[in-house]
């Protein structure tokens, strides 16, 4: 028995609590066990995709070697080993990333951060991994706790949004629960698999119905369906950027996730399009999130807040691929899993950059970065891209995928949806990469910092060029630290390959999952 | 045959000057002659790939790359077929005058953040290249996207707020063709299961007509922003704010023949000629293409400023391409392809002595040039040899191309067509004519002796105008144009893989 599927969720497990000890003797430390106990985490998932490739079938591991239906499952199958992949590849550039942000926006946490990170990753690769439903509330509850600690550690308003999200949040996780309860009376178990042999019996049992509508209703919270999506903005805004670099990517990724694989692999194949169509609900929902998403985004003035209402409209991409339940619309979902967390994450992190370097949160203010900062704004220039889906970036093989779903399902609206949104997307990136790339102006805050840096390289008055940190003593200092840039750079190409490779990980890791999706 | 470094030479046309772009940016403005350096290098060794393969494509030779697979069954595919060569001939054979000409300009009209420039036109040429070699819908539309974006820095390279308000209303028209662009191909994907080229086309007739009619419509709108037709235009004359070498190589040449060749594709391989005629698309698309030809003209006229004036004449030239393909018949259509190349000589010429005018004499206007044929002789003097191709004199490659279409008109019994397309000779004459006959017929007190513009500016002006010439005289003589144009068009006919 290949032992694979447990140690990635317990090498983030154990370093969790190695951090959090050895953090408080010297913080450093915590660090260094973080980051290598994610490294450990992501070789685990690469061997795990590996593992999955090659033998075609999923790895199943029985915890504590008690067999199910009586112990708990771990499955890796593909799908869960693209999720871990995904995870704990954002966590190590995250974890890379972190130090110097986290130690100006807020000394002295990092005790603490460190291992709420890890739980968080804990969380978010057991819901991915385990074949177990109420296992997987467990691992939702340590995930979103982890989450509201981290969240809570921001700016002066992170508090009371990581408070909303905590009531929001456990309200989700309580109906997700109940709906866990209703299956197990009626079904009489709790392994997934175990689950899907017994419920196409007991497809007119009417706990089961409600068991379904809980279950998704309360993924919905987590995942940020519109309209349950209204704690999000506030929480992603004020939190540090960091942290928000890491949630934004994944959690409500993983939550949708879970959503895919209740349809796929928990209820019968035609349950939740036809004797309960809550599918199409979830697609129509989306429909709205993303127009909605779309539109506040573009309203936004605040950096970091039109990037959260931009998530509320790239998330409900996937609940739009699944609300198609035709294959190629869920691999179009899924692979959105993938092409958002790492614009996404790419984008939150650059936003961390520009605050390290210049405290700039505010848009408006953003003039004349594309000089000081040219490396991190190329990168955002090719995330931004990729979020309007130009090709060849990653972003627009996702929005392909979907288009051709769309007409498989012969759903003219979101056809028209993912083109309009498209269009709200490039309307309020190209905003902002109009601003970036324009001429600093006296008074700018972009000015202001070239001009305490030019002074010190010449001694007199700065020249235009030197004020904008164009000398060439001063070219090192203008990006942000090279631990902080390199994780942007990696991602930014990321978006890159996994455009160009999109073909390669359909084929391999979702097309087979998804085949029969829809019945 | 196909061995050794000429296999691969439709990627590397294309990376050539993408990879200049990149060796542009970091050599940056500190050593701008080395930067300049390497667009010339790039320029001619893109062109000399192309023009490697032309003997080639001739015989019947296609020269195929395929590197990733883009969706399944869909691959990053170049494939160098006679339609395509032919514009990416012309295309990289302007480019390498334009790269001596924007020296010229940028440097003479101290112009700022001129990496950028260079860069981003380099990126430009690639995309145009990379889309007019493309070997199925997917590669072109990537291409033409990037191309979209590419272009972007180029319309706004003044910074004022005007250049950046034309900016957005360039996007949001790029942009929203693109998205169009998409979801049609999407629809192809759907109905015919591929995407790649055909000669006759691909599209099964058994898609439906609403489906056909659907993607013809979505292509119309796609490809009809970039190639300027109405009432899809008005982008193109606002985007005359770039710097004049834009102006002259891609709102002339490679951006907006981007779109007409993509309606050159669309009805040669994509639809075919068959299906769109009996579906009767092509009567919509050439009465949209004729009205064009002659509002534009109209507008033309009323212009004092002298780019107004030639960008109101591109969107009515670039509507004799698509007229002429739309014309189904494979004399038009000839005419329609051979007007790519005949058109980008001479509106090149013309512009870059508008652009030659602007920086050596702070001219813009056709109401200030009186006399200023004394001065600039050279200029002028091609600025009248253009004039006269695009209203289709005798001895200039503009006569043939659009006597060709006329033909073609007359062929397929279109009689208000020819009438159109007679008539807008005249009113190309009607607003052309003006520019030059003021030059050298008035005088003024101000241009007395001869006082040319630099030679990296007049070099190229006399090099386009006399490949006008010569494209008119010799057809074939330089780089087999009209053989190769000969050839997609038999391509067309015949059917099959292009």
């Amino acid at each position: 028995m290949s032992h694979i599927p447990v140690l990635i969720p317990l090498s983030l497990l154990v370093s969790s609590l190695l951090a959090l000890l050895a953090g408080l003797r010297s913080p450093g430390w915590g660090h260094k066990i973080s980051l290598g106990g994610v490294s450990a985490s992501f070789l685990f998932s690469l061997a795990g995709i590996r593992a999955v490739l090659r033998d075609g079938m999923p790895l199943r591991y029985a915890l504590g070697n008690w067999p199910p239906p009586v112990g708990i499952e771990f499955v890796l199958d593909s799908l869960g080993a693209y999720m871990t992949g995904i995870i704990t590849f954002i966590g190590v550039v995250v974890l890379v990333y972190a130090p110097r942000s986290l130690a100006r926006e807020t000394p002295g946490r990092e005790v603490y951060t460190y291992p709420a990170m890890l739980l968080l990753l804990t969380g978010l690769t057991g819901i991915s991994l385990t074949g177990d439903i109420f296992n997987l509330y467990v691992f939702l509850e340590i995930a979103a706790i982890a989450g509201y600690a981290l969240l809570a550690t921001g700016d002066r308003a992170a508090p009371v949004a990581a408070f909303r999200y905590l009531l929001i949040g456990s309200l989700g996780g309580g109906f997700y629960l109940l709906g866990v309860a209703f299956l197990y009376f009626s079904a009489g178990t709790l392994n997934m698999a175990d689950l899907q042999a017994r419920l196409p019996d007991l497809v007119e049992n009417r706990a089961v119905i409600s068991a379904a509508a809980f279950m998704i209703v309360g993924l919905g919270v987590k995942m940020a369906l519109f309209p349950l999506h209204f704690w999000l903005p506030d929480a992603y805004t004020n939190a540090p950027s960091a942290a928000a670099g890491l949630i934004a990517p994944l959690m409500t990724k993983v939550a949708a996730f879970a959503i895919v694989r209740f349809f796929l692999d928990v209820f019968p194949p035609s349950f939740l399009t036809e004797a309960l169509p809550l599918v199409s609900t979830v697609g129509w929902l989306s429909a709205g999130g993303i127009l909605f998403g779309s539109v506040m985004a573009v309203a936004q003035k605040d950096y970091r807040r039109m990037l959260a209402y931009s998530s509320v409209g790239q998330i409900a991409y996937v609940g739009l691929g699944l609300g198609m339940a035709n294959p190629v619309g869920m691999v179009g979902g899924l692979l959105h899993i993938l092409n958002h967390a790492l614009m996404k994450g790419c984008l939150f992190l650059i936003g961390g950059s520009i605050r390290y370097r210049t405290g700039i949160t505010q848009i408006a203010e953003m003039r004349g970065l594309g000089r000081l900062m040219p490396w991190t704004m190329a990168a955002f220039v090719v995330a931004a891209l990729a979020m309007i889906g130009i090709p060849p970036t990653a972003g627009f093989f996702s929005k392909w995928y979907l288009i051709l779903g769309t007409l498989e399902a012969g759903n003219w609206w979101w056809f028209g949806v993912i083109i309009l949104s498209s269009l709200l997307t490039a309307v309020y990136f190209f905003r902002t990469v109009e601003m970036i790339f324009r001429e600093p102006e006296e008074g700018d805050p972009v000015a202001r910092i070239g001009r305490k840096r030019g002074a010190g390289v010449t001694g007199v008055g700065p020249s235009p060029e030197v004020q904008l940190g164009l000398g060439g003593a001063t070219e090192g200092e203008r990006e942000a630290p090279l631990s902080m840039l390199l994780p942007i750079l990696v991602m930014g190409a990321a978006i890159l390959a996994a455009g160009l490779l999109n073909v390669a990980i359909v084929n391999g890791l979702l097309a087979g999952a998804v085949a029969h999706a829809g019945g | 045959m196909m061995h050794g470094i000429m296999a691969n030479a439709p990627l590397y046309a294309v990376l050539a000057s993408a990879l200049a772009a990149v060796a542009i940016a970091f050599t940056g403005e500190k050593h701008r002659n080395l930067r300049e350096t390497w667009t010339i290098l790039a320029s001619l060794l893109k062109f000399g790939f192309i023009a490697a393969m032309v003997p080639g494509v001739l015989a019947g030779v296609r020269y195929e790359v395929s590197l990733v697979e883009l969706a399944p069954g869909v691959s990053l595919a170049l494939r160098a077929d006679p339609t395509g060569v032919l514009f990416a001939l012309s295309a990289s054979f302007l480019w390498i005058l334009t790269s001596f000409y924007s020296i010229g300009y940028m440097r003479g009209g101290k112009e700022h953040k001129q990496t950028r420039f260079f860069a981003m036109l380099a990126v430009c040429l690639s995309a145009t290249v990379g889309l007019a070699l493309a070997a199925n819908l997917l590669t072109f539309v990537l291409f033409y996207e990037i191309l979209s974006i590419a272009t972007y820095p180029l319309v706004i390279h003044k910074e004022s707020e005007k250049a950046y308000r034309i900016g957005r209303q360039y996007l949001v028209y790029a942009i929203t063709a693109g998205l169009v662009l998409v979801a049609g191909t999407a629809l192809i994907y759907q109905a015919a299961g591929t995407l790649d080229f055909q000669g006759g086309g691909f599209l099964p007739p058994e898609a439906g007509r609403g489906v056909l009619v659907t993607i013809f419509l979505l292509f119309f709108v796609g490809f009809g922003v970039k190639g300027g037709v109405m009432p899809l235009h008005s982008w193109l004359p606002a985007a005359m704010i770039a710097p004049t070498p834009v102006s002259a190589l891609l709102h002339a040449v490679a951006v907006v023949k981007a779109g007409v060749f993509g309606f050159v594709r669309l009805v040669g391989f994509v639809f075919g000629p068959g299906l769109m005629g009996k579906m009767g698309l092509s009567t919509v698309l050439a009465g949209l293409a004729a009205i064009t030809i002659v509002l534009a003209s109209f507008i033309a006229m009323t212009k004092d400023d002298l780019k107004a004036r030639l960008a109101y004449s591109t969107v009515g030239h670039l509507s004799y391409v698509v007229l002429g393909v739309a014309l189904l018949t494979p004399t038009a259509m000839l005419g329609g392809a051979f007007h790519i190349v005949t058109h980008a000589a001479m509106k090149i010429t013309l512009f870059f002595c508008a652009g030659a005018l602007y920086v050596h004499m702070h001219y813009t206007k056709v109401s200030e040039l009186d006399g200023v044929g004394r001065r600039m002789p050279i200029t002028m003097g091609a600025f009248a040899v253009g004039a006269v191709g695009l209203a289709g004199f005798p001895g200039t490659g503009g006569f043939l191309s659009k006597l060709m279409i006329v033909q073609g008109a007359a062929e397929g019994g279109h009689t208000l067509f020819m009438v159109i397309l007679l008539a807008s000779g005249l009113l190309n004459a009607g607003y052309l004519f003006p520019v030059f006959i003021r030059a050298f017929f008035r005088s003024s007190p101000e241009h007395t002796s001869y006082d040319e513009a630099s030679w990296f500016m007049v070099g190229p002006i006399v090099v386009t105008a006399a490949l006008a010439l010569l494209l008119g005289t010799m057809p074939d003589a330089i780089f087999h144009f009209f053989g190769v144009a000969s050839e997609a068009v038999s391509a067309v006919v015949a059917g099959g893989a292009p």
